[in-house]
């Protein structure tokens, strides 16, 4: 434990400094580790603590980018106002979804196709109504003054992300070492038990989405507020959920850490790969070198390191 | 304390359980038995609320818990184990204990205290550290048991505790679930170990196809012609007597 803590006030200290020393592009980097790390942690919450396993959590993004941009946009309200309501749509998003496909019964890959069905649902409408300006997409008018939610420097949006993923983990964390966290991961590992045990099956995976629904939305406006621009295969598309779904997975589902460790594994990857197509001709027109660099990693964590990265930290992780 | 009436359950054309009715005292020890196939797995997890009955009254400490949720009626005191184990694997046994515990503790270190407490009732106190998925048969029907335990319940319902376990492992858990009844538990109990039966249960009852075909002491039903031939098939009773 001591250990632990060590290292983690050592990171945290390196990643206050971080904006102090390196060059802007790697905070933009950075910014992107915390950011995947923190909508990471929403799907760990449903899909890796709870076992309820989504290929739609961008619903819950989208619905979080869309809500707040809406608000803004067209109801002028400040952006961060609309914060907390783009993550009570969220919420209530996904409660909707865990009540639906719950109560009728859906498990496993039927309940991970439901998801998918509902993010590409809400792409298409977003696609075709006019308050969401269709295909147009919606674009945040550029105001950089804090109390609008834009800053001129981005080492400000570094730290938010920084600050958003200390909350993702503080949240695991207390789900780690509490009750509601220990029936998640009981309905995880067996319904029936856990329902022989006085849990309410069904209440707490509600619990779970409606939670998971909330992290993600908050998210899509942190996402929406740094961009200023979102449009429906953004906010809605399938990428966004496999980026939650990937990050998790390759890190360690169902572990406090794992979405950092796969945030950074992964954004490490991307940038490694984007350099080195820049500077070795023979990988210039192989195009997305990353995503066959992703593949590779998938079938090898799947392969050889099912419970993900954090398996590798198992003594660190493991709660005492 | 459990008054059960006419409980019948079909599945299909199966009628799997067919009007049984049966009682329980608080502090008894009732064990249920019958022939493999005789509804007794069913008729428990009726009881416990897996399955909906078709008919009848299931009244737990003076209430008509018949319909309910099983999660409802372990929070009323009533709990199951199952005769094929189900731990929860990728977590430690002390986890899997807590997990029954915080039914009714919140607190995290008082639910923990509440599984090595129980662990150690069932002679589980070296193993709180392993996975659930790497106990032997006898670890997973312990921790079955303890789960269930931690719950803190009023009655038990055992299936099957003790199939599988070497005749040391069962002399081990028939005095663990003495224990449990001397703490103030009352256990309703499916078996097929007869020594263990005999050495623990008050009273029992015998399912057949079904039906509920004797109940009585253990000297009664093994001299119960209806019983001899439920085991042993037709005509078994006569030649029994000869």
């Amino acid at each position: 434990m001591t250990r632990l803590a060590l290292l983690l006030t050592l990171a945290f200290a390196a990643a206050i400094a971080l904006p102090l020393v390196a060059p802007g592009y790697l905070v933009d980097v950075g910014m992107l580790v915390f950011f995947l790390a923190f909508i990471g942690q929403s799907w760990n919450i449903s899909g890796g603590f709870a076992g309820q396993t989504s290929f739609g959590h961008a619903v819950f993004f989208g619905t979080g980018a869309y809500t707040s941009t809406i608000l803004q946009i067209t109801f002028g309200w400040n952006p961060w106002l609309a914060w907390p309501a783009a993550m009570l749509a969220g919420a209530i998003v996904g409660w909707f979804i865990a009540v639906l496909s719950f109560r009728a019964g859906l498990r496993g890959s039927y309940f991970a196709l439901i998801t998918l069905a509902f993010a590409e649902a809400f792409r298409i409408l977003a696609n075709s109504l006019s308050f969401t300006h269709a295909g147009l997409g919606m674009l945040i008018k550029a105001d950089p003054r804090p109390a609008n939610f834009q800053f001129k420097d981005p080492i400000w949006f570094y730290y938010l992300a920084l600050a958003l993923c200390i909350v993702s983990l503080l949240i695991a964390w207390q789900l780690t070492c509490g009750r509601l966290g220990a029936r998640l991961v009981a309905v995880r590992e067996n319904e029936d038990a856990a329902r022989a045990l006085g849990i309410d099956v069904f209440a707490e995976k509600v619990k779970a989405l409606s939670l998971a629904g909330a992290i993600a939305a908050a998210g899509g406006t942190f996402y929406a507020q740094k961009y200023l621009y979102i449009d429906p295969n953004i906010a809605f598309g399938v990428d966004k959920s496999i980026e939650m779904l990937l990050v998790t997975m390759v890190g360690g589902a169902g572990t406090i850490f794992g979405p950092l460790l796969g945030a950074l594994a992964l954004t490490g990857i991307n940038e490694a790969t984007r350099t080195l197509a820049s500077i070795v001709p023979a990988f210039k027109n192989v195009q997305p070198l990353s995503l066959i660099v992703y593949g590779v990693m998938l079938i090898l964590i799947v392969g050889r390191l099912p419970d993900g990265l954090a398996r590798l930290f198992r003594r660190v992780d493991r709660h005492a | 304390m459990l008054e059960v009436s006419g409980i019948t359950k079909s599945f299909g054309g199966l009628k799997a359980v067919d009007s049984a009715s049966l009682d329980v005292q608080a502090g008894e020890i009732v064990a249920l038995i019958g022939p493999n196939g005789a509804g007794k797995t069913t008729l428990f997890a009726i009881l416990a609320g897996f399955h909906q009955p078709d008919a009848g009254r299931i009244v737990f400490d003076g209430r008509d818990i018949a319909g309910l949720p099983p999660h409802q009626i372990c929070a009323a005191g009533m709990v199951r184990t199952f005769q094929i184990t189900q731990p929860f694997a990728r977590i430690t046994v002390r986890e899997n204990i807590m997990v029954g515990a915080y039914l009714r503790i919140d607190d995290r270190s008082k639910a923990r205290d509440r599984a090595e407490a129980v662990a150690a009732q069932v002679g589980m106190a070296a193993q709180l550290d392993r996975l659930g998925a790497d106990l032997t048969v006898a670890g997973r029907k312990r921790l079955e048991l303890a789960r269930a335990l931690a719950t803190g319940p009023r009655l038990l319902l055992l299936d099957e505790v003790m199939a599988g376990l070497n005749p040391t492992e069962i002399t081990e858990i028939v005095e663990v679930i003495r224990a449990i009844r001397a703490s103030g538990v009352t256990i309703l109990l499916i078996e097929h170990v007869m020594q263990a039966v005999t050495s623990l249960a008050d009273r029992a009852y015998v399912l057949n196809q079904g039906r509920m075909i004797a109940e009585g002491t253990l000297a009664e039903i093994a001299s119960n012609p209806a019983v001899v031939e439920a085991y042993l098939g037709h005509g078994a009773a006569e030649v029994m007597r000869a």
